[in-house]
């Protein structure tokens, strides 16, 4: 059973870390199953966790980039109301989103928690010998390429922690062109995610997914429940969802966790 | 050197420096027209960015070929002013090469040293022609740089190659000179060309070799009168913009403590401040038009070199939309610039009924924003597009009410139901229920 932290909290009890979902994670049924594969792997390791539940609310990061201050405010204040009222330390997030809303927008608003995003959090409990995969996984040898998020990567320099997790199944980990600092959008940031993209030629995850499927990669890891939306989407419109998969860099490791 | 040619001298570089200032302060004062944003704290890490980034051109170098080839004008530029130094002391005392005497031997080593950058200069410069012209390079060639900014560029080229063929020039006449008098054989690249004019008189010799001297000097006036409308301006202001550059992780965006003090005397009435209290400033949220803007947002502008890096890499611009972080740059610049000219004319600026937002910038191209922060990663000056594309969309946002229907609907759910999608908050944590009890 998953704790919620007024559980925690009702047996005077604190765990061991804060796993913030995000919308996406805890509504969207693509990124429902991320949310699942790295609780999963949290129970399964034993690391001692909590959500917050229903009590969780949007971190106002797409109100905030579409413009709109008043409502982000709003949500972050609450938040902080929530995060701060019960002690909390530390969160891990699979939303580079929200990491980066809590990393680096909410401390001067008064939230300051020390924050992790999974890539970073599951690399430690590899290096931890905490998460052990297991030997001829479903992915050893199979060419993956990984897709930097831009709230992951230039905005916060996490660049070589997912690819650290991703070498720790043995695959062949091939490059798009654009990679690193040099990343290309998935097309969601900014609250596009939310609305129809302006008229151009082509939609910018289609053109993502083409240089993914370029790499001749199998699958294709992302850390992002909006990217791996995005990327699944100009995956099927390459009609190339049979032979690419789309996989957040949890579900790839509690796929392959020793038993 | 004649007195005449002495004070003729005097009066142009007189001229020229003091044009040069006027427009200098002009600008100054343009870029104080932004809003107050205090960034001179850790002047460790920011002199660190002078040296790597501007210095150093630290970014360039993530495109070899063009990285390498500005190298070479760009140490051309540096190095050839302090030949300059020397052609405006000779100038103003009428003496003729005066570090030549106390450097001896050194002296020409020197002066091969810079024939040699004046001759890759040249070199580079062609190459740039050549990609800008021949070759067509996309970000180079694109529609927003037509007209004056495409001409811009090209003057420039021309410019450079002008000046570095006068410079030339005069060491061959000297070179000539030195070869028919039998007193030696000029400097290192010009001596190679020296020979050729040595069939002309001496009397024609020195006539060319100080018209080149004259070409020269009265052409670097002219370019450092031109810098200021031109993007060429970046050789100047690469260094302030990369001091003042933002030291904070790119993903945060800048906070807005009116709002945030609004919404906390909103939830807390009992923080709020008494009638007693100065109240704060108030200005218009986000920014219509450059004065909204932050200075640093304005010492963007005017760093701009139009390089299209930025749009090289936006992924709205790569698949078609009208957002360009480039045009961005260009249309706060030449707003700024009119905003400037209007005060030059009426002393205060009078509303001319125009806003940076809609005449300048439309909304299509802000709404085509990722954040994705592309522009400013690839930036080779630190400018910031993204920084004016945030500012102007809070402004159409909460003071235009000015949002697509999908954007409301996100609003609305987000304050409704505490997520952007119009889902139970009830129904938050039903994934944690559908779970396996085992996990
Ligand atoms: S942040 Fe906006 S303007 Fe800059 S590259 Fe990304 S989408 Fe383009
Ligand atoms: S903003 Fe930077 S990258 Fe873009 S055109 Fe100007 S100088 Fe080049």
């Amino acid at each position: 059973m998953i704790k919620t932290m007024a559980e925690f909290a009702a047996n005077n009890e604190m765990p061991e870390v804060l796993f913030w979902v995000g919308c996406a994670g805890s509504f969207d049924q693509r990124a429902q199953r991320i949310t699942k594969a790295f609780a999963t792997i949290l129970t399964k390791v034993g690391v001692s966790f909590a959500i917050l539940g229903k009590e969780e609310m949007c971190t106002g990061d797409p109100a905030r980039r579409a413009g709109n201050e008043f409502l982000f405010q709003m949500m972050a204040y609450n938040n902080i109301q929530t995060l701060n009222g019960y002690g909390i330390k530390k969160i891990v997030t699979i939303c580079p989103h929200c990491f980066n809303i809590f990393t680096n927008e909410y401390p001067e608003l008064g939230g300051k928690y020390e924050v992790m995003h999974h890539s970073t959090f599951l690399q430690q409990l590899i290096n931890e010998g905490r998460v052990r995969i297991k030997e001829g996984g479903a992915f050893k040898g199979k060419k993956i390429t990984y897709h930097d998020s831009c709230y992951l990567g230039r905005a916060n320099g996490i660049y070589e922690a997912p690819r650290e997790v991703l070498k720790a199944l043995d695959a062949e980990l091939v490059e798009m062109k654009r990679c690193g600092s040099n990343g290309m959008c998935c097309g969601a940031g900014g609250a596009q995610m939310f609305k129809e993209e302006e008229a151009g030629t082509t939609r910018i995850n289609f053109e993502r997914a083409e240089e993914a499927i370029e790499t001749g990669a199998k699958i294709i890891a992302a850390n992002c429940p909006y990217c791996t939306t995005m990327l699944t989407d100009g995956v099927k419109s390459k009609e190339k969802e049979d032979d690419v998969k789309v996989l957040d860099i949890a579900e790839l490791i509690e796929a392959s966790l020793e038993d | 050197m004649h007195l005449l040619q002495q004070i003729v001298f005097i009066l142009c570089a007189g001229t020229a420096i003091g044009i040069f200032t006027k427009k200098v302060v002009e600008v100054r004062r343009n870029i104080l027209l932004g809003r107050d944003e205090n960034l001179t704290d850790q002047s460790g890490r920011r002199w660190r960015n002078v040296l790597l980034l501007a210095f150093g051109q630290k970014k360039m170098f993530k495109r070899p070929l063009p990285a390498v080839l500005h190298f070479f004008v760009y140490a051309g530029f540096v190095l050839i002013n302090i030949e300059v130094l020397e052609i405006l002391i000779d100038g103003i005392f009428g003496t003729e090469r005066i570090f030549q005497a106390p450097l001896g031997a050194f002296y020409n080593v020197v002066i091969g040293f810079f024939e040699i950058l004046a001759f890759l200069t040249l070199i580079a410069v062609i190459v740039f022609l050549i990609r800008r012209n021949i070759l067509k390079v996309k970000r180079l060639s694109m529609h927003e740089l037509d007209g004056f900014p495409k001409r811009d560029a090209n003057t420039i080229l021309y410019i450079e190659i002008v000046l570095m063929c006068m410079l030339l020039l005069m060491n061959a006449m000297e070179g000539a000179i030195q070869l028919k008098e039998g007193v030696g054989n000029g400097f290192l690249i010009s001596s190679l060309i020296a020979p050729l004019f040595t069939g002309l008189s001496l009397d024609m010799l020195n006539i060319i070799k100080h018209t080149c001297w004259w070409g020269h000097i009265l052409g670097i006036f002219a370019f450092l009168n031109y810098l200021p409308y031109s993007k060429h301006f970046h050789i100047l202001l690469a260094f302030p913009n990369a001091f003042y550059t933002r030291l904070t992780p790119q993903g945060k965006m800048a906070n807005m403590p009116e709002v945030q003090n609004e919404v906390l005397y909103m939830m807390q009435p009992e923080l709020a401040p008494t009638a007693t209290d100065a109240a704060p400033v108030q200005h218009r949220f986000g920014a219509k038009d450059v004065m909204d803007l932050s200075w640093k947002n304005l010492l963007d502008a005017y760093s701009c070199t139009e390089c299209g890096r930025c749009t090289s890499v936006c992924p709205a611009n790569i698949t078609g939309k009208k957002l360009s972080p480039r045009k961005i740059m260009m249309d706060t610049r030449d707003r700024l610039e009119e905003v400037g000219e209007n005060i030059n004319k009426n002393k205060n600026f009078v509303d001319d009924g125009k806003s940076l937002v809609h005449d300048y910038i439309s909304v299509e191209e802000l709404r085509a924003c990722t954040t994705c922060q592309a522009c400013v990663e690839a930036c080779p000056v630190s400018i910031e597009p993204l920084s004016i594309i945030n500012q102007l969309r809070r402004y159409l946002i909460m003071e235009e009410s000015n949002a697509p229907q999908e954007w409301n609907l996100m609003s609305s759910n987000i304050e409704n139901n505490m997520a952007p999608w119009k889902f139970s908050p009830d129904d938050r944590d039903k994934w944690a229920n559908e779970m396996e009890p085992s996990a």
